[in-house]
């Protein structure tokens, strides 16, 4: 039996001192979600009386459908809209930008090549956060505050999967390059004949990773979107707390908590397999 | 179908000149073999007449059209590359059809010549796989049979062989030799390897850092070679090359004498002034290669029949040969021809 499974020759007591040690630190990072659950099913005054309750309440349907409905300053599920548009935005905006400029660095032959891949490479160092202030200033003049796209555009950059893709296509074989040209592909039609199709996996790994990032946006819409309307979930989260002498509606807020962790995670479970594959091998 | 017409071809990188200038006259259906050692520019030269390669100077010119400046899909060619160059995510039939496709031929047309091209290559059980689903041997073919469809006037092979392991490659070499024969296209295939050249060719190409050192027959090329370098390359073992000064012989600007190893014979040393001492032996069966160092040092093989005696080593042997046999070049490795002989 001991051969059957595993291929740790030790058995026992330590096997069992393991797994209690995963269980404990599973236990311990799950323990606030459950809390924020059970937060979300039981009234308000259940949760300001001490002691906090442990066990799911009764008005979970209740509370979930004002969440969705009403919300606290928006309706959640328009919250939730918008930060899917601005999520998908932002992960299907880089993935194609960022594929289209590493093909041209890596394929073509122009002045200023290493120069502009440098510059790309550069932008690594600027964050959101530090060119926030020009940013914004030239959103607004824009005329783009409190919209779709002045959310997304400003993130839609990525050195990050530039950097990626042009690593993935150096590893593709020039002569593939060459055999789609006596075959008599044009350069696009190269690309999304073959290229693309070969980079599906590392397109579906950064798809996730990407998503997951324009889901988190925290400052950048705080800054931009004054009209409840168009807040996305996240930063609607930190909306919702009452200011001044207002009670905070608990239930509500954790109910929109727990909300805005389902998307990432169906995202992860979705694409898991592609993910994984994508990050471990690359397929020639 | 075609015919292929190089002319002082030129091809530089920056100030370094890697092609010297090549001409020939490529007839319709002749199956022409580049060989040489690495870095010797046949690649260089196979992809100059694909297309992939710009020409520096020089034409070159298919079915008598110049076609230096035209794009490798209008030169109406077909290429298989060294590592097959398969689209790895398509199956052997979109891998074969996707020229076609692009081509816009139509479909039906493009089922008919797929599955006429998998006829010919034994591929008809494979073509909806993946080509990583392929052995090596099969990946070949699908890379001719991407060739195939095409009809192309001319086929370039670069290397296509050297990816196999031996005992395929001696099949793949026969199979590829029919194929052209019954397809009947002009073909251009660059190898390293001087036995596929010679049973490959209807005339070889020999190259030497950049230059044709000799174009012609392939049993032609072994047995008059024009250069040092042809007659040192071709042949294997390859030729001896002694000083003619020590052998006594006087020649015209003649530096060197080459004499090939089956053109010498071991004899008892009394019947000759000419000796070296046994190095090591290695008996093949049919035939013996007997290793000598001579007494100034210089390397020498003989090659003799199985079935007569091997010398032992250490031991001192006579060598003899035949003055016709003899190949003179002079000191900058070209062929010094006697008059008269």
């Amino acid at each position: 039996m001991a051969q059957q499974d595993g291929m740790v020759e030790k058995r026992g007591g330590g096997l069992w001192l393991t797994h209690l040690g995963m269980i404990i630190g599973v236990a311990f990072i799950f323990f606030p979600i459950w809390l924020a659950f059970v937060a979300s099913t039981v009234e308000q005054q259940a949760i300001v009386r001490p002691p906090m309750p442990l066990l799911p309440g009764d008005k979970l349907v209740e509370n979930y459908t004002r969440a969705l409905t009403s919300g606290v300053n928006a309706p959640v599920a328009m919250m939730l809209m918008n930060s899917v548009i601005m999520a998908l935005g932002i992960a299907i905006g880089k993935i194609a930008i960022s594929l289209l400029s590493a093909f041209a660095i890596v394929y073509f032959r122009f002045p200023g090549r290493h120069l502009f891949f440098w510059l790309i490479f550069l932008t690594l160092m600027l964050p959101v956060e530090v060119r926030i202030v020009p940013t914004y200033e030239v959103i607004a003049n824009f005329g783009m505050l409190n919209s779709y796209s002045g959310l997304i555009l400003p993130l839609i950059a990525s050195a990050t999967a530039t950097f990626l893709f042009r690593q993935f296509f150096m590893t593709v074989p020039d002569e593939l390059a060459e055999a789609a040209r006596v075959d008599g592909a044009k350069p696009m039609r190269f690309f999304f004949d073959i290229l693309l199709p070969m980079s599906r996996t590392n397109i579906a790994a950064l798809f996730v990773i990407l998503f997951i990032y324009g889901w988190n946006q925290y400052l950048w819409p705080l800054l931009i979107t004054t009209d409840p309307s168009m807040n996305t979930i996240v930063m609607g989260i930190k909306q919702m707390f009452p200011s001044g002498d207002d009670t905070a509606d608990w239930p509500v807020i954790m109910a929109t908590s727990i909300l805005a962790m389902i998307p990432p995670v169906l995202v992860v479970i979705g694409m898991q397999r592609l993910f994984v594959r994508g990050l471990v091998e690359s397929e020639k | 179908m075609a015919t292929v017409t190089l002319e002082n071809l030129r091809k530089s990188y920056g100030k370094t000149e890697v092609i010297h200038g090549v001409d020939i006259d490529i007839t319709d259906g002749e199956f022409i073999v580049i060989v040489g050692p690495s870095g010797c520019g046949k690649s260089t030269l196979l992809r100059m007449v694909a297309g992939l390669e710009t020409v520096t100077s020089g034409d070159i010119q298919i079915d008598g059209r110049n076609v230096n400046s035209v794009e490798p899909m209008d030169r109406d060619i077909a290429m298989v590359f060294q590592n097959y160059a398969l689209y790895p995510h398509m199956s052997v039939f979109d891998n074969m059809a996707y020229g076609l496709k692009i081509a816009k031929v139509p479909k039906d047309e493009i089922a008919k010549r797929v599955a006429n091209a998998a006829e010919i290559l034994q591929l008809e059980p494979y073509l909806k796989r993946k080509p990583r689903e392929l052995s090596g041997g099969q990946r070949q073919r699908v890379a001719m049979g991407r060739a195939i469809v095409r009809k192309p006037a001319v086929f370039l092979f670069d290397e296509p062989l050297s990816n196999l392991d031996a005992k395929l490659r001696v099949q793949m070499r026969l199979e590829i030799k029919a194929l052209q024969r019954d397809l009947g296209v002009t073909s251009l295939y660059v190898t390293h390897d001087q036995v596929e050249a010679m049973t490959l060719a209807d005339r070889m190409i020999v190259m030497n850092s950049g230059v044709a050192d000799q174009i012609g027959k392939p049993l032609d090329v072994y047995a008059d070679p024009a250069t040092e370098f042809v007659a040192g390359f071709i042949g294997s073992p390859p030729t001896n090359f002694l000083d003619a000064g020590q052998l006594g012989r006087r020649v015209e600007g003649g530096a060197k004498v080459g004499i090939r190893p089956e053109h010498i014979r071991i004899v008892p040393q009394t019947e000759t002034d000419f000796a070296g001492k046994v190095v090591y032996s290695e008996p093949l069966g049919a035939e013996t290669l007997v290793h000598l160092k001579l007494l100034d040092g210089e390397d020498v093989t003989v090659r003799q029949e199985g079935a007569l005696p091997i010398p032992e080593e250490g031991e001192s042997c006579g060598l003899s040969w035949e003055a016709k046999d003899e190949m003179i070049f002079s000191e900058d490795g070209s062929r010094v021809r006697q008059s008269g002989s």
